[in-house]
């Protein structure tokens, strides 16, 4: 099988990735400062819908009733955008999608596309793929073009550009609009509001002039046939209506099977992503429309290690993800490690699950991903389709643990743990076994595990376990038995 | 030698060797214990409330009757200092009635993007909007028009009738046609992207005036 491709280059492992980011101290303030603004209008925005857990709920079971029966699900969906007079493609792997693109662009006779902010498309890294073929690549979104003209990579899933500021952006579109096109304006201020009206300037020649786009899509709806691409700034419905011929790159997971089904995810994807109500700007569209934008649709189905996650029972969940990004700004690894420390087009905790089970974990990189994390599970209380990001995290350094590549210490601490979580008999032994042990609570561990306690405390052991605090102070109540309240109340 | 298709397909059914083969998709359940929809007030007060959150994101609300219409487009062209203004192929014909000295140009399928880009608004009907987020939804009937109509001119006008106004997301959902091409509107364009705060105005229209008839 050949190396599935996640369009970044791979750094040596995830801790020394970081520690050359954490060392930076304008990165630091440019995230933390991002992130802390869009945590607490996201907890406003969430707060507004009383039916908030409802629906995260029937996020979760609707994407667990699509894969579960994915084959169904993409045949339907092959069927209603062929029947829309669009064509679908299916690709196995990046160099496969990226050839069929480049075909297709080809066969237009075209040498530039737009494109819409696509993660599927940064992952399979299809700009540099069709600049190997002479097909140049512009990209339309505002940090997306920030991220282009810095000759840089992104960071982050919503805002790739999330760690530069006003003014490192202001200098790269001084610098380097003019290279691509029309030249940033005299005296460009670093206002937000200038520099927005300097992208709308470079980009809107070649909106007019555009033949051919690509995009991604945010959900794909199977008895329709439906593409759906959910954005802010307009760049989307100009790469989606003016072209002749249109290019959607879409992972196989993005499916929902019925229109009806939107309804959940429209108000869980803005409020989780911008904290929005509503994002400016969603477009719809089934095949292809007589007389109102492109001519051409086609449809490219991208595998590319995603099967590979789909057969795993435990890690399966994290392709319910809807790349809202709520994650990354809750994961005070992520405040501290920035984007690029994670050596893929999906950064944070959901790049964490999802990276190590798309590229396996054959690499040291991927092998470190898995312990990107302090398990604090702020990411599993915000995601909006309920991925328990901490039990994949668990269930992946299990696997990393299995293969020799964990630490000699912690492959034996997780076949401890395993031993002894795997019945609840022998927890509550240990767990006793450990109270009454406090008093010989070391100050520092022994053995391999030393170095970690020379900059950390042990952590107390509670006089009395939770399992044993519950039993005495809920076990004579009234919802004895775990059952639901009010089943044993009759 | 398998294509791809064949490849994906038998990946993802090998993938699911733990799913049951006699579970149907419908077999897993999916408990839809969510609101249809969170505003439950009196249509004035659904309108009120769409009013209120149009304005939120910095759409320009404006309320009048249907008989006010044409004297109010005619204002707000003339504040705009409007020369020229596109319209679909069905706008109401008394719209613009009132707009004297302004050239309307009707978009009969040939009004290319590059033209569009040189006048001054466009003025459209809609075909739902959604009360509880602020959103107009679009579905390019004759008297909305092609999807670049309304996104290429950087002044959008659009007029939303009484009855085309909903509470909530899974109402609009149900009154719109998939097969349709639809654009769901909520205020001017913006972006994030710089510092994950919120900027309006980048490459759709950056002014959005949005006009509740009432009944």
């Amino acid at each position: 099988m050949t190396a599935v491709h996640l369009g970044m280059p791979a750094f040596p492992s995830f801790p020394e990735a970081a520690e050359a980011a954490t060392t930076d101290a304008q990165l630091r303030r440019n995230l933390r400062n991002a992130t802390h603004t869009i945590r607490d209008k996201r907890a406003r925005a969430v707060a507004e819908l009383s039916d908030w857990a409802g629906l995260r709920a029937a996020a979760a079971a609707i994407k667990n009733r699509t894969l579960r029966h994915l084959d169904h699900y993409l045949l339907q969906l092959e069927e209603a955008v062929t029947k829309a007079g669009g064509r679908v493609h299916w690709a196995i792997d990046a160099a496969d999608a990226n050839r069929i693109v480049a075909e297709l662009v080809k066969a237009t006779g075209e040498t530039h596309v737009v494109k819409v902010k696509s993660m599927a498309t940064q992952e399979i890294g299809l700009n540099e793929a069709l600049a190997a073929e002479g097909i140049t690549a512009y990209e339309t979104d505002l940090a997306e073009l920030i991220v282009q003209l810095g000759d840089d990579r992104p960071s982050h899933i919503l805002v790739p550009a999330i760690h530069r500021n006003r003014s490192e952006i202001r200098e790269i579109f001084v610098r380097a609009m003019g290279r691509w096109g029309r030249a940033a304006p005299d005296g460009l201020t670093d206002r937000p509001a200038d520099l927005a009206e300097a992208a709308r300037l470079h980009l809107r020649e070649k909106f007019l002039s555009a033949k051919v786009a690509v995009s991604g899509a945010n959900f794909m709806v199977a008895e329709t046939g439906t593409l759906v691409v959910v954005e802010s700034e307009g760049n989307g419905r100009m790469c989606l209506t003016l072209p002749e011929t249109l290019i959607s790159v879409v992972g196989i997971e993005k499916i929902v099977p019925t229109w009806q089904d939107l309804e959940v995810y429209l108000q869980l994807l803005p409020r989780s992503s911008t904290a929005e109500r509503m994002n400016p700007y969603t477009s719809t569209w089934t095949g292809t429309a007589e007389g109102d934008g492109p001519r051409e649709f086609h449809l490219v189905l991208l595998d590319n290690g995603r099967t590979g996650a789909l057969a795993d029972q435990v890690g399966r969940q994290a392709l319910r993800c809807i790349r809202c990004s709520a994650c990354l700004n809750v994961c005070p690894v992520y405040e501290r490690a920035g984007g690029h420390a994670y050596g893929s087009a999906y950064p944070g905790p959901i790049g964490a699950i999802l990276t190590p089970q798309l590229r396996g974990i054959t690499s040291a990189l991927d092998a470190s991903l898995p312990y990107a994390s302090s398990l604090c599970g702020a990411c599993y209380e915000v995601c909006p389709v309920a991925i328990d990001i901490p039990e994949v995290l668990v269930h992946l350094r299990e696997r990393v643990a299995e293969t020799g590549k964990g630490h000699p210490a912690e492959r034996t601490a997780m076949r401890a743990a395993r031993w002894v979580l795997e019945d609840p008999a022998r927890l509550a032994r240990a767990q006793r076994l450990a109270t009454r042990a406090r008093r010989f609570r070391p100050r520092h561990l022994p053995g391999p595990a030393a170095a970690w306690t020379d900059t950390r405390e042990v952590p107390r052991i509670p006089e009395e376990s939770f399992r044993d605090w519950w039993r005495r102070t809920q076990g004579g109540g009234p919802r004895a038995g775990g059952g639901p309240a009010g089943k044993g109340g009759r | 030698m398998m294509g791809s298709r064949e490849l994906v397909l038998a990946r993802v059914r090998a993938a699911l060797a733990d799913v049951p083969r006699d579970e149907a998709p419908e077999d897993f359940p999916v408990d839809r214990d969510y609101l249809d929809a969170h505003a439950t007030g009196s249509p004035a007060e659904v309108a009120d409330l769409l009013a209120d959150n149009l304005a939120d994101y910095r759409a320009v609300v404006h309320r009048c009757s249907a008989a006010e219409l044409p004297g109010l487009l005619a204002r707000l062209l003339a504040e705009h200092r409007s020369g020229d203004v596109a319209v679909p192929p069905a706008l109401p014909g008394d719209w613009l009635a009132d707009s004297e000295g302004v050239r309307v140009l009707t978009d009969d399928g040939s009004l290319t993007a590059s033209r569009l880009d040189r006048v001054d608004s466009v003025v459209t009907a809609c075909a739902v909007a959604v009360a509880e987020t602020g959103t107009i939804v679009l579905d390019a009937k004759p008297d909305q028009g092609r999807r670049l109509l309304s996104l290429v001119p950087d002044h959008h006008i659009c007029v939303v009738r009484p009855e085309q106004v909903v509470a909530s997301v899974a109402q609009a959902l149900r009154r719109l046609d998939p097969s349709r091409p639809l654009t769901w509107i909520s205020g001017p364009s913006a972006t994030s992207d710089i510092e994950l705060d919120r900027v309006e105005g980048v490459h759709g229209p950056r002014t959005l005036e949005a006009v509740l008839l009432a009944d």
